[in-house]
């Protein structure tokens, strides 16, 4: 079996692999770290997105193996210590998730689009960067809510580490 | 109103672990030397099973074992059972047929599991199952429950000729066609309530460990109810008896019914650990959930309103034909009739009303409850009649809504519901207020001018929620009684674990639960642990669904808190010496009236348990107490929501463009959960109004199995809504609670439709009103149109 | 998915050797399609080719009047793309509709193109803008390269390594998603050329991205809307099931269109 290396969540990860591994299958069941879901087999719910190189990825629909020497970040690494993410606080603050499930990924997915679309973001914007992500309990009125509360929140994270 | 009592918006305890990722699901539960299981499952809709041969796929690396149908029979379990009795108009029971957990000698419909593979892993049990040749002699199939009970239709099971389950009915049939025949104005409608996929987000999983020394089993199920999957795993399918059976709950991604229901793979996965002696794993894989996931709705309905000179309803007519799939689900015989003809009368005085419910089997996936259970499909029965008749009269909806509301309780309906408590017209009012009703006319004007047409509609929806008592229940055929436990255990440090036999799987219960302890003990949130969902820890309980757990589920805590304060209020009185009745308790504290001499609420617990110089004959050392609590009625919540959408006539888009809901949940523990509950059953019924598509060809196979194909709401596909709350107090539990969790779901199909007819100015189109169903519709009126000039 | 032996292609040169001498091969760029497919067990290649390090092939360059885009270009980068944005808006707004976020930055182009889903979006602008497909073998143009579903002009050993996008004068799309999957029930793609006007269409037709001489013809007279108005295509060769009838289909293919030439009236595409 072929072997695959990357790091996760700042720390080396490396397993001997079935090919047919995918990224999700290597962070739930090689590294244990089950934050991350699945819910389809069709790369549309969203429960399993996590970050590759900064990037918002699918992780049902990536093998392992081609996160070769890749940084990951999931859901178990976002918070900084005890120190929660601002993206993580929102979601509680708002009421953002009931069940739990496509939470992860929701999250994952929150962050990366204000890397990409900034701290003022408009509701119709957070709607459509949704497309990816499913959610069947909280009709996503609070999920939109929180990032735009969360990703206020990480202007004034980004003011402050400069600041620091 | 403390800052954590009831009525305040606390934050949910749970959310920390869920956000951070540690919440841990059935999957993500993992057992030392676990094998994992495939099924193996019928690619067609109605097949005699010939012949099964594994030989090839035991030789495979990786398997543990294969067992087939006819094998897995020899172990002589019970069948999965239907646990709801019901009658036909003759007096006969329902004609419930066999459901093995592994077909025998016939599938009956696509994913019927046929074989199983347990390997050392998922992707070697798929490869040996690939090699399991299954010789099938296809039979013709039925699909569509209006032809299943005619002639020529395939007969599916023996037990159920005409493939009728039953034949049943409600009401005076009599008194119903003496109110149509005075009535004045009669409106006609027939719908298809379709047919919808609960797809919960977390997919179905089990995983069942054997310990053979004890010969202990130990399920963890994706479950809504453990107690009750662990009832009937025992007593009906024989699997293990109960107190050898452990079943383990843990976080549940969801659950919207599909997870009430005991299925197959749950008692295989059970049965294969002990066969192979290893723990085994199953999770669905979502088109998996897709054709072994209960499915909801379902139902070919057509009704008829009566109305006199004075536009007062005077009957309602229903006839409706309920497709209940393959087999017989867990309580799919009270969905369409004690869940959904009871609530016919929605919120009027309807003096007369007959209703006739005819189930019938077809090659699909069983149906049973799903988020709302009968009551979205009886008030989108009631009220697309109402909005309809107000449109054939020339009437405002708004108008003729409030005429013939019930305005007196408690109020006996002609379908045997007691309405105990309600305002509907308040709720009504407030809706039409907050929504901005009368500016209606000029943003339709303003839609216009856009090229799209835009439309309102409402549904005053009535709800039944905490379906009880028990021995109404079981007069009505149920085979369990529908109370609920709690047990309130004080620890010598003053600090609680409440356990309850509810389950929670997005509803918040470690937060309220834990608001309504915390405020009658005067201690802080954090000091109340809520357990939950675990066989050897909560002694029994019904689990959570139907909006059960507030109205039932919190009144069982509050008689546990009670026996609590009595047995505490004895303690103080010892240890304050004073008499019993002198003792107040308040704010945490226990205090001899009219003196400062008192003990705070630690101190108590504590000299509870140490229990020196305790009158141990008059009282026993210890704080620890149980109820269970049975309710004198349903609760009845109700409300009105208004939907306001744009159609775009060129591409048949339906835009969602304004959401007003007002609800009467009675009173609320966290208006926070409890409005994250009404968004997200609004989103469930937009969904089922525009989106949600199960398509099943004539052969049987579901067209619609996939997320490809089956179309989930998205943000994208929602507003931002408005909601709102007025409050009457429920008078049949101590806290006057309603329930809340199913009342979007059960309103925003109807409020849907209704915009949609109102703005294209005809009845004629059923759910779900896709862009490609709203266009045609337009092009047939053109036509119809067109024709007339 | 079923088992096959993963090979990591470290060049251009490496991949190709691989696809020639391997036995039942597969290449994987993105694998947004091909990995769900694979998970279905409706692709079982033997031998999987991944060029996720393979460099130097997600470039894009503007040369003359043209824009190339390197085969492993990822969806979101062709988005973002001063470059693409400035010479073809059209095609960078086209490119941040394929899938969702998460799904653009790992899909590429060549990828898309390579499989040729009838209900993909860069086969409408390949074929609109008159592209070339370049492989490591040769050049061949977009009007030669789509041969049906799934279907194209790709040998059995050729590898897309990059696509030329002549820049029009003027260009729009519009998407029509399907409500469940969101590909493209219907995608139109108009482009203004300086010789001629095109109209690509992907999602409706049931053999693959097709043209609608009739509404290049009529847009030739004047590129605006109006002059599409009222024109229609035969439901015939339209696709049809559950979303949608063929009728319906070949409607929207004309309401796209007229959308899409008033969107490449803009400045900016529309949202």
């Amino acid at each position: 079996m072929p072997t695959v290396s990357m790091k996760v969540n700042g720390k080396d990860a490396k397993a001997d692999v079935d090919p047919r591994t995918l990224l999700v299958q290597f962070l739930r069941e090689n590294l244990r770290l089950t934050g991350t879901h699945v819910g389809c087999d069709t790369s549309q719910c969203g429960a399993c997105v996590v970050h590759v190189n900064g990037k918002a990825v699918k992780s049902c629909t990536m093998l392992a193996l081609t996160a070769d020497g890749a940084e990951i970040l999931t859901i178990e690494g976002l918070a900084n210590g005890a120190q929660l993410h601002p993206m993580q606080e929102a979601f509680r603050e708002n009421h953002a998730l009931q069940c739990g499930f496509c939470t992860p990924g929701m999250i994952m997915t929150a962050v990366d689009i204000v890397h990409r679309k900034g701290n003022n973001l408009e509701e119709h914007t957070i709607r459509e960067e949704l497309e990816g992500n499913i959610c069947r309990c909280t009709g996503y009125h609070n999920i939109v809510k929180a990032i735009g509360a969360g990703a206020r929140a990480m202007s004034g994270e980004v003011t402050k580490q400069a600041a620091e | 109103m403390s800052a954590t009592g009831i009525g305040a918006a606390v934050r949910r305890k749970e959310d920390l672990r869920f956000i951070t990722g540690k919440g841990q699901y059935t999957d993500d539960v993992s057992r030392p030397g676990q094998a994992h299981i495939y099924f193996v499952r019928s690619p067609h809709a109605h097949a005699r099973i010939k012949r099964i041969d594994t030989k090839t796929a035991a030789g495979m690396p990786g398997v543990v074992g294969i067992v087939t149908g006819a094998e897995f029979a020899e172990s002589k379990l019970g069948n999965l059972i239907c646990g709801w009795t019901v009658l036909s108009k003759d007096g006969s029971p329902m004609k419930m047929a066999p459901h093995p957990a592994l077909a025998v000698g016939k599938a009956c419909h696509v994913g019927d599991p046929v074989a199983v593979v347990v390997a050392d892993t998922l992707a070697q049990a798929k490869d040996a199952a690939e090699k399991i040749n299954v010789d099938y002699e296809i039979l013709p199939a039925v699909v569509d429950p209006t032809k299943a009970a005619g002639k020529g239709a395939p007969l599916i099971h023996d037990a159920a000729p005409n493939n009728t389950i039953y034949n049943w009915h409600i009401g005076d049939h009599d008194a119903t066609a003496a109110a149509f025949r005075g009535a004045k104005h009669v409106t006609k409608l027939e719908f298809v309530n379709n047919r919808l996929v609960p797809n919960a987000m977390e997919p179905r999983a089990a995983l069942a460990e054997y310990d053979a020394g004890t010969q202990h089993l130990t399920l963890w199920n994706a479950t809504q109810n453990p107690h009750v999957a662990r009832l009937v795993i025992s007593a009906f399918v024989g699997i293990a008896p109960e107190n050898k059976l452990r079943v383990i709950a843990p976080d549940v991604g969801g659950g919207f019914g599909s997870k009430i229901f005991i299925y197959p793979e749950e008692v295989v996965c059970l049965w294969a650990a002990r066969q192979f002696n290893r723990p085994v794993k199953w999770t669905a894989e979502r088109s998996e959930s897709f054709i072994s996931d209960a499915h909801g709705r379902d139902h070919v309905t057509t009704a008829e309103l009566a109305l006199d000179a004075d536009h007062k309803i005077t009957g309602l007519k229903v006839k409706t034909v309920a497709n209940l799939g393959a087999y017989m689900s867990t309580f799919s015989s009270a969905v369409p009739t004690f869940l959904y003809a009871t609530l016919l009368s929605g919120q009027y005085a309807i003096p007369h009303i007959y209703a006739e419910v005819d189930a019938v089997y077809t090659n699909t996936v069983p149906v049973d409850a799903y988020r709302g259970a009968g009551r979205p499909e009886a008030t989108f029965v009631v009220e697309r009649l109402v909005e309809a008749a107000a449109r054939e009269l020339d009437l405002d909806p708004a108008d003729l809504r409030k005429k013939n509301f019930v305005k007196t309780f408690p109020y006996q309906t002609a379908v045997a519901s007691l309405y105990d408590a309600g305002d509907y017209n308040a709720s009504l009012q407030k809706a039409l207020q907050i929504h901005d009703y009368k500016g209606f006319g000029k943003r339709k004007r303003e839609s216009e001018k856009n090229g799209k047409i835009r439309g309102i509609g409402f549904a005053t929806y009535i709800e039944a929620c905490g379906v009880a008592p028990s021995s109404l229940v079981g007069q009505l055929g149920a085979g369990v009684g529908l109370w609920e436990s709690a047990e309130v255990r004080v620890n010598p440090t003053g600090s609680v674990e409440l356990l309850t036999g509810c389950h929670a799987h997005g509803q918040g219960h470690e937060t309220t639960f834990a608001q309504l302890v915390a405020e009658r003990l005067g201690i802080g949130i954090d000091q109340v642990n809520v357990v939950h969902g675990d066989t050897d820890k909560v002694q029994f309980g019904m689990g959570t669904y139907g909006s059960r757990s507030g109205a039932v589920g919190m009144s069982a805590i509050v008689k546990a808190l009670d026996k609590v304060e009595a047995k505490a209020k004895k303690i103080a009185a010892h240890l304050l010496e004073a008499a019993e009745g002198d003792i107040v308790f308040k704010d945490g504290k226990f205090t001899v009236a009219g003196t400062d001499r008192s003990v705070a609420w630690g101190e108590l617990a504590l000299a509870a348990y140490v229990a020196h110089k305790f009158p141990t004959g008059e009282i026993e050392p210890g704080l620890k107490e149980t109820a269970f609590y049975d309710p004198t009625n349903f609760t009845f919540p109700a409300g009105c929501h208004i939907c306001e959408v744009e159609i775009d006539p060129e591409t048949g888009v339906t835009s969602v463009v304004g959401w007003t809901a007002v609800d009467d949940f009675g009173t609320v523990i966290n208006p926070m959960i409890v409005e994250g509950q009404v968004h997200g059953g609004v989103a469930q019924g937009v969904g089922q109004a525009l989106l949600e598509h199960t398509v099943y060809n004539d052969s049987g196979q579901l067209v619609s199995g996939s997320y490809m194909d089956y179309a989930m709401p998205r943000a994208d596909n929602l507003p931002s809504l408005k909601v709102d709350m007025t409050v009457t107090k429920c008078p049949s539990n101590p806290l006057g609670i309603k329930g809340c969790g199913e009342a979007g779901a059960i309103a925003a199909p109807a409020a849907v439709m209704n915009a949609i007819t109102n703005a294209l100015g005809t009845e004629k189109i059923d759910m779900p009103a896709t862009p490609a169903a709203v266009w045609s519709t337009i092009q047939q009126l053109n036509k119809t149109r067109l024709a007339a000039e | 998915m079923y088992a096959f032996t993963y090979h990591r292609a470290t060049g251009l040169r490496h991949a190709a050797n691989l696809l020639e001498k391997l036995e039942d091969p597969k290449i994987l760029a993105g694998g947004q399609t091909l990995l769900p497919t694979m998970k279905q067990r409706l692709a079982s290649p033997t031998n999987l080719i991944d060029l996720d390090k393979v460099e130097g092939m997600s470039e894009i360059t503007a040369a003359g009047r043209s824009v190339t885009i390197g085969a492993l270009t990822r969806h979101n980068d062709v988005h973002k793309s001063p470059i693409v944005q400035q010479a073809i808006p059209a095609l960078a707004y086209l490119a941040g509709l394929i899938g969702d976020p998460a799904v653009r930055h790992r899909g590429t182009i060549g990828g898309s193109v390579a499989n040729n889903d009838p209900n993909a979006d860069y086969p409408a602008a390949c074929l609109a803008l008159g592209a070339t497909i370049v492989t490591n073998k040769r050049k061949i143009a977009a009007d030669e390269f789509f041969k049906g579903l799934f279907e194209t002009a790709l040998e059995p050993n050729e590898i897309i390594t990059k696509i030329t996008f002549p820049v029009p004068k003027k260009a729009g799309y519009y998407k029509f998603r399907n409500q469940a999957s969101r590909f493209a029930l219907v995608g139109v793609f108009v482009a203004k050329r300086p010789s001629e006007i095109r109209v690509a269409v992907t999602g409706a037709g049931s053999s693959g991205v097709f043209r609608v001489p009739s509404f290049e013809e009529a847009l030739k007279k004047r590129f605006s809307p109006k002059s599409l108005e009222g024109l229609t295509i035969p439901a015939d060769g339209m696709a049809s099931d559950i979303h949608g009838s063929a009728e319906y289909r070949a409607h929207l293919v004309n309401v796209c269109a007229r959308r899409a030439v008033a969107a490449a009236d803009e400045k900016t595409p529309a949202e």
